[in-house]
């Protein structure tokens, strides 16, 4: 330490370099998505707390599955389910993704930003398909 | 040096502390892969299954989920996502909480946070799927 030391005149240590963090970078859109996919693959965590409830409530009984009917029809809940499916394709469609590039494919840039690209608008679409189909089977027969 | 064994580059003090390599370095990050892969099949099955119980009645969703093959892919998604996002959380955990009590309290917070959503899933398919 005190051969550290003896080139300040201070003796104050002088600071030592870090490694640049992530605010230090301009975002980018493979960058962000990677964000994104750590925080849908989190959400969809806490999320399956939902799915113990539903499918514990349908082996409860009637009562306990018009609770949970009750919780999912409503506005809260509608927009919960909508942000998991979302989360769900978004995060198993981004999981493709990485997939793919562990088999060493796809690092072009033009190539990753397409992947990039097809990820986000996939998952927003399936997610609007998967609930127009939801819907449709509600009006089917009971 | 005294006390090193031949073919090892750690010290006798590393060895005696237990650290560096426990040779299971990437096992998780192979089951996380091989999660992820199976998962994709069974996350259009579970897709599938929910939308297609959407607005039925109790009775029905009863029936539908109790059987057999609905029942097996239930259960194969919910181990295979479960494990997934078990060794995912211990992941982020190890990323961002440097606090050895928080991160020890973290960690048993994601293994008990796991089985108690996974049995209860299990427990509710297999119920429904053995009609008791």
């Amino acid at each position: 330490m005190a051969e550290l030391e003896a080139g300040t005149t201070t003796g104050a240590r002088r600071p030592r370099p870090l490694s640049p963090h992530l605010q230090i970078y301009r975002p980018m859109l493979t960058m962000v998505m990677s964000i994104v996919h750590r925080i849908t693959g989190a959400g969809l965590y806490f999320g399956t707390a939902l799915l113990a409830w539903w499918l514990l409530a349908v082996a409860s009984g009637p009562n306990a599955y018009a609770n949970f009917e009750w919780f999912a029809g409503s506005i809260v809940g509608q927009l919960i389910l909508f942000g998991f499916t979302w989360a769900l394709l978004h995060h198993a469609l981004g999981g493709i993704r990485h997939l793919i590039w562990d088999l060493i494919y796809g690092f072009e840039p033009a190539e990753r930003e397409m992947l990039t690209v097809a990820t986000l608008v996939g998952s927003i679409a399936l997610t609007i398909v998967v609930w127009i189909v939801g819907y449709l089977a509600m009006g089917g027969p009971r | 040096m005294i006390g090193q064994r031949p073919n090892e580059m750690r010290t006798a003090a590393r060895r005696v502390r237990g650290l560096g390599s426990a040779r299971s370095g990437t096992r998780h990050f192979w089951h996380q892969r091989v999660t992820a892969a199976a998962g994709v099949p069974l996350t259009i099955a579970f897709i599938v299954i929910v939308v297609a119980l959407t607005g039925r009645s109790h009775a029905a969703v009863v029936q539908i989920l109790g059987s057999p093959l609905v029942a097996v892919l239930m259960l194969l998604f919910i181990v295979n996502t479960l494990y997934h996002m078990w060794i995912g959380m211990q992941e982020i955990v190890l990323d961002y909480v440097h606090d050895d009590k928080l991160k020890i309290l973290a960690l048993l917070g994601n293994t008990c946070f796991v089985f108690a959503v996974g049995f209860a899933s299990a427990f509710a398919v297999l119920k429904l799927s053995f009609g008791v």
